[in-house]
């Protein structure tokens, strides 16, 4: 697919779930799209494997843009896209938004087959500059 | 401090640092839960407890290969922001370290994986982090300070956040609520220090 990937990345998998959820039913099938949350022992957290693995499910070669939550989510992101490596990780984009309406957002932009930086921008419309 | 590292078992050390990391995880635990989300000593037990699993294998691979390999177990393993905090540290560790390190070898390579460590997590020392520890540890070591003097160093520095008002991370929401209680990164810090100062003949 050539739209953007959405991966979202939550501590908590019912609202990573939930959010992913949200996308499907307001932008369908047109965005690849992953999401991720918890930790191993089913409780809140956020993992790298678990966040690399997600970027690869919604990889695209448009690039993907993650929604992250809560400050582990985001330092967890980071770590996932530099172990992911060149040439990928410059096409991962950690956008500074709110996880739900970023998502939406994001994803909305996604679908119309805007490109990665678009995508990203729309999101962060979203937060206060 | 060349002959003491090539003497010294990485090994013996790695299984040094889940020792002390299980018998604290509780109160790691405690102070996580007084001004954060309560889930570090678990996580980095998590991390240490697979660090011990693979030990020997560990031990058998040169130091620098070794430490990096040590810091991405830890990411893939501890969770929360304190996988990639960790981990930054010991695979910045292991790709500073040249293959036999003296001990201005090692002070370099440790200040920068510090610095490294401090660019993960966007911070900057007096924000009542991990930060707060491996500063004021690096200057010991690069002073030529012994290792008694190091854990002594390492011990005051993790007391010193007590006071602190956290500016980063989850504790940043408590504002001045955070001030009162020690980060539980920097006592973990402190705590991995004292392990590895006393397994290179350092008693404090």
């Amino acid at each position: 697919m050539s739209n953007v990937g959405i991966v979202i990345v939550s501590h908590s998998p019912l609202v990573a779930e939930g959010t992913a959820d949200m996308v499907r039913q307001m932008v369908g099938d047109e965005v690849p799209l992953a999401w991720c949350g918890g930790n191993s022992e089913g409780g809140l957290g956020t993992q790298v494997g678990s966040i690399m693995d997600a970027i690869e499910e919604a990889w695209s070669d448009a690039g993907v843009a993650i929604l992250v939550d809560l400050g582990g989510a985001e330092t967890n992101s980071e770590m996932a896209i530099e172990m992911i490596g060149e040439p990928r990780s410059g096409k991962i984009v950690i956008c500074n938004a709110p996880v739900v309406e970023g998502a939406v957002m994001a994803a909305t932009e996604a679908s119309g087959g805007a490109t990665l930086k678009q995508v990203v921008a729309t999101a962060q419309e979203l937060s206060p500059a | 401090m060349t002959d003491t590292m090539q003497e010294l078992n990485l090994s013996n050390l790695i299984t040094a640092c889940a020792d002390t990391i299980a018998a604290h995880a509780d109160e790691l635990t405690a102070l996580d839960q007084a001004i954060g989300d309560g889930d570090h000593g678990l996580n980095m037990k998590r991390g240490f407890e697979a660090l011990r699993t693979d030990a020997a294998q560990l031990g058998a691979r040169p130091l620098p290969d070794a430490l990096k390999a040590i810091g991405t177990k830890l990411v893939m393993t501890v969770g929360g922001a304190s996988g990639p905090l960790f981990g930054t540290f010991f695979m910045g560790l292991g790709k500073e370290l040249p293959a036999e390190p003296d001990r201005a070898a090692f002070n370099a390579a440790f200040a920068r994986a510090v610095d490294a460590v401090a660019a993960r997590g966007k911070s900057l020392p007096g924000q009542k982090t991990m930060l707060d520890v491996l500063y004021p540890v690096a200057e010991a070591l690069a002073s030529g300070a012994p290792a008694v003097e190091i854990v002594t160093a390492a011990d005051k520095a993790a007391e010193a956040t007590v006071p602190l008002k956290a500016t980063r991370g989850r504790a940043s929401f408590l504002g001045d609520r955070s001030i009162g209680h020690m980060d539980a990164g920097a006592r973990s810090s402190a705590l991995l220090i004292r392990a590895v100062a006393e397994a290179f003949g350092g008693k404090a």
